[in-house]
């Protein structure tokens, strides 16, 4: 019997579900410190993860910068990644999820050529199927967004590919809130808040 | 009131005796001149060993640290004076021994410009070290040492690296003192979970062949009353990984040895046999493991660390207890039930006794041939009383000394165990005679490893360091030239080497020195070597094709030790 998750390995059989490879979402938060980023991409080059996506700006609260990272992998190595992370000194928290825990999404920008919409109707016609907006056309290329699921994204760019349209192509790396009630950020910057007056005081 | 306007070089020695050094490890450069400028007025009270080579600087670092307990602080120039400490500040990493190292860098205007002696020392150290920390403005002087000190000596300490510009060593700084003990990303003990403190004591309780793993965290931790404590109070037997054997004195009855690929019989067997084990202080490297598929399989693991990535990371652990051990071992010991144990620990016993017939006997008291590693180690053991401190470097001749020497006195271990640093013994040694100025230091080493460092003799020379230096020469890279006698055919690539005449080399140095190649000689030697004050070199002509035994192959289970090998 495959694996449910990932349909490849045969883990489940064996119930051991640690072993199963699939991707992860990291939410990782940190002081605006120069340098991190190459400190966590080093932690996944030495376990020798791949990074899919990777995207880095700051977060709502202010001074803190946040980290979305996804890469496909174990259970077991993810949460040795993200303990490696909330390690390094400057590191706030690293926390790690799976797709049903976060709305998510990607956004990509496609250069797509005019000559072979005009002579294959094909093209809008997967345009408009996928729903992505065309915001510029000139007689030699029209511009396209896409903003979805990554699947959704992706189909777009394949099927418009096998066409023979593209001239560029650009996807965003992943972003995504959590589903979750409790801001475990906020939390984690209160506690130690008060662990800091406790200190002092 | 006046503030005073000081330079960032003053305001780094200033910003140091807040911090409490007291002794320094460095060799001066280019871009560190203005801070070796600001250090000629403070002699007084920095003191600055002027070592011959920078990996020295940092070894020296290192072994200061260990035994007194203390930061150690390297000083060093930028560029190659940076990479030279390289070797040392990966070593502290992986065996969590807190060091600042301060180097020299070019001016901020010229960064990334391929100026002299610009190395982007802050890239290639931040995956070694704890903290890597470029100062960039004379402002930030005060506030970087505070933090660099606190970042190594907390949690489970580490290397901390300032990569100190030179226009903020020249510039001028109205100078305040800082004290950080307090960083939000950062949490170096965390309060011990009830939770975990709550699953630990049940595992120990119903534990009908405990077993504990001591590891360096005991002795980081300060806690060796603590764990005897704990060890008394649950009756349990404990092995030790090289790193944690001081934190046990060795003939206490509990304590069954040494863990690992060259450790004792009985308690690497015993590890396969315990039903739940207490792991404090260390981390399953996999020269303590051997294969992990097998190891401890039937055991219940409760794991004490300070540091959470460790939990899970080699060997899946059933209760993980993040925190000081000082803190939790007391807790745990103050609430399991006091038991007992007796027939459990007897059988250790039987091992034990294979052990010392088969193996210690012969390399400790051999009736003839050439004298060995393990008898010149038993009797530098004997003769100091088992109170000095161990220093060695590594190969066969760690292996012997661990093996074979013995403690009663706390932070007497100084010994490269993650890295396997080839030439960290004599800088080490140098180092461990400041931090433990009234302790006897007793330094291990061969001749390939001597080698790497020997420089450092200058040193030992000029600060009259009395490290009693044990040299076992084999004529050999001894530790490869084994494995290339049991796994690679006999075939001995490169390990046969030619040496020089050491007792000139010592003489060069003003070190007194003995050659001894006689059993006889060797008791006499020892002698004269401990009653002269300050350093001496005992050359030892060991035997040239010894084995450290028992062994646990690489990869093989932990309880199948080879006693012997087969002719
Ligand atoms: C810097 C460094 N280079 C190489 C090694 C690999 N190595 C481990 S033990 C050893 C032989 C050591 O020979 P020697 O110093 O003569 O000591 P012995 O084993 O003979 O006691 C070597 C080459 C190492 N550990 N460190």
């Amino acid at each position: 019997m495959d694996c449910e998750q990932c349909g490849k390995c045969a883990n489940l059989a064996e119930k051991n579900l640690s072993l199963c490879e699939r991707l992860y979402t990291l939410l990782v938060y940190s002081e605006n410190t120069p340098g991190l980023l190459s400190q966590i991409t080093a932690i996944f080059t030495r376990r020798q993860v791949n990074i899919e996506t990777l995207n880095v700006c700051a977060s709502s609260t202010p001074g803190v910068h946040k980290y979305t990272i996804t890469c496909v992998c174990t259970e077991d190595m993810v949460k040795m990644l993200t303990a490696q992370m909330e390690k390094r000194i400057d590191v706030l928290q690293a926390n790690y999820y799976t797709d049903d825990d976060l709305f998510m999404l990607e956004s990509a920008l496609m250069k797509i050529s005019t000559p072979v919409m005009l002579s294959n109707p094909k093209v809008s016609h997967v345009v408009r199927m996928h729903g992505g907006r065309i915001f510029e056309v000139n007689p030699t290329y029209a511009t396209l967004e896409k903003t979805g699921a990554t699947a959704t994204v992706m189909s777009l760019y394949n099927q418009l590919n096998e066409l023979g349209a593209v001239l560029q192509f650009v996807r965003s790396g992943r972003i995504c809130i959590t589903r979750s009630t409790e801001e475990r950020l906020d939390n984690y910057l209160a506690k130690r808040e008060q662990e800091r007056e406790e200190i002092k005081g | 009131m006046n503030k005073e306007i000081i330079t960032g070089a003053e305001a780094l020695m200033r910003s140091l005796e807040h911090e409490g050094v007291t002794t320094l490890f460095g060799y001066p450069g280019g871009s560190i001149m203005p801070v070796y400028d600001a250090l000629y007025d403070h002699r007084n009270t920095l003191n600055h060993i002027l070592v011959r080579h920078e990996q020295g600087a940092v070894h020296a670092a290192q072994g200061y640290a260990r035994v007194s307990g203390k930061c150690g602080c390297a000083i060093v120039t930028s560029g190659p004076g940076a990479t030279n400490t390289i070797t040392g500040i990966a070593d502290a990493m992986i065996d969590s021994t807190p060091m600042v190292v301060i180097c020299g860098q070019v001016g901020v205007s010229m960064l990334g410009t391929d100026a002299f002696q610009e190395v982007d020392v802050v890239n290639v150290t931040s995956p070694i070290s704890k903290w890597s920390y470029q100062i960039r403005r004379a402002e930030d002087v005060a506030w970087a040492v505070s933090r660099a000190f606190y970042i190594a000596n907390s949690g489970r300490p580490g290397p901390v690296v300032l990569d100190f510009a030179k226009n903020a060593q020249t510039s001028m700084v109205e100078y305040q003192p800082a004290k950080v003990d307090f960083i939000r990303s950062y949490n170096p003990a965390p309060a011990p979970s009830e939770d975990a403190i709550n699953q630990a004591v049940a595992l120990i309780n119903s534990a009908e062949r405990p077993f504990v793993l001591v590891g360096q965290g005991v002795e980081l931790g300060n806690a060796r009353a603590e764990l005897k404590a704990f060890l008394e109070k649950i009756d349990s037997p404990a092995g030790c990984t090289f790193l944690g054997m001081s934190a046990l004195p060795s003939d206490h009855p509990l304590n069954m040895g040494r863990l690992g690929m060259h450790g004792n019989y009985a308690p690497n067997v015993m590890t396969n046999k315990a039903d739940v084990i207490v792991a404090v202080g260390m981390r399953f490297d996999d020269r303590v493991t051997g294969n992990l598929q097998t190891y401890a399989k039937q055991a219940k693991i409760v794991h004490l660390d300070i540091d959470a990535s460790e939990f899970n990371k080699n060997v899946k652990v059933d209760v993980p207890v993040l925190g000081d051990c000082k803190q939790t071992l007391a807790i745990i010991t103050e609430k399991v039930s006091k038991a007992e144990h007796k027939e459990w620990i007897s059988s250790f016993r039987l091992y034990a006794q294979i052990e010392y017939d088969k193996v210690i006997s012969k390399a400790i008291h051999p009736s003839d041939g050439p004298i060995l590693m393990g008898e010149v180690v038993n009797k530098v053991t004997e003769a100091t009383h088992n109170e000095a401190v161990l220093v060695t470097d590594v190969g066969q001749n760690q292996m012997f000394a661990c093996r074979y020497f013995n403690f009663t006195k706390g932070r007497s271990v100084v010994t490269s165990g993650g890295c396997g640093t080839m030439g960290f013994g004599l800088p080490a040694a140098v180092g461990a005679t400041f931090g433990a100025p009234d302790r006897t230091v007793c330094l291990f080493l061969g001749d390939g490893g001597l080698q790497m460092t020997i420089q450092e003799m200058g040193t030992i020379m000029e600060q009259k360091a009395p490290v009693k230096i044990i040299l076992l020469n084999n004529n050999f890279l001894g530790n490869v030239r084994q494995w290339q006698e049991m796994f690679f055919n006999h075939r001995y690539s490169f390990t046969p080497m030619a040496n020089p005449d050491y007792e000139m080399i010592a003489k060069a140095y003003s070190i007194p020195s003995r050659t001894v190649v006689t059993r006889e000689e060797l008791d006499g030697a020892i002698n004269e070597m401990l009653s002269t004050d300050g350093p001496y070199l005992l050359q030892c002509a060991v035997m040239e094709e010894d084995n450290v035994l028992p062994m646990t192959p690489p990869g093989a289970n932990i309880d199948e030790m080879l006693l012997e090998l087969e002719k």
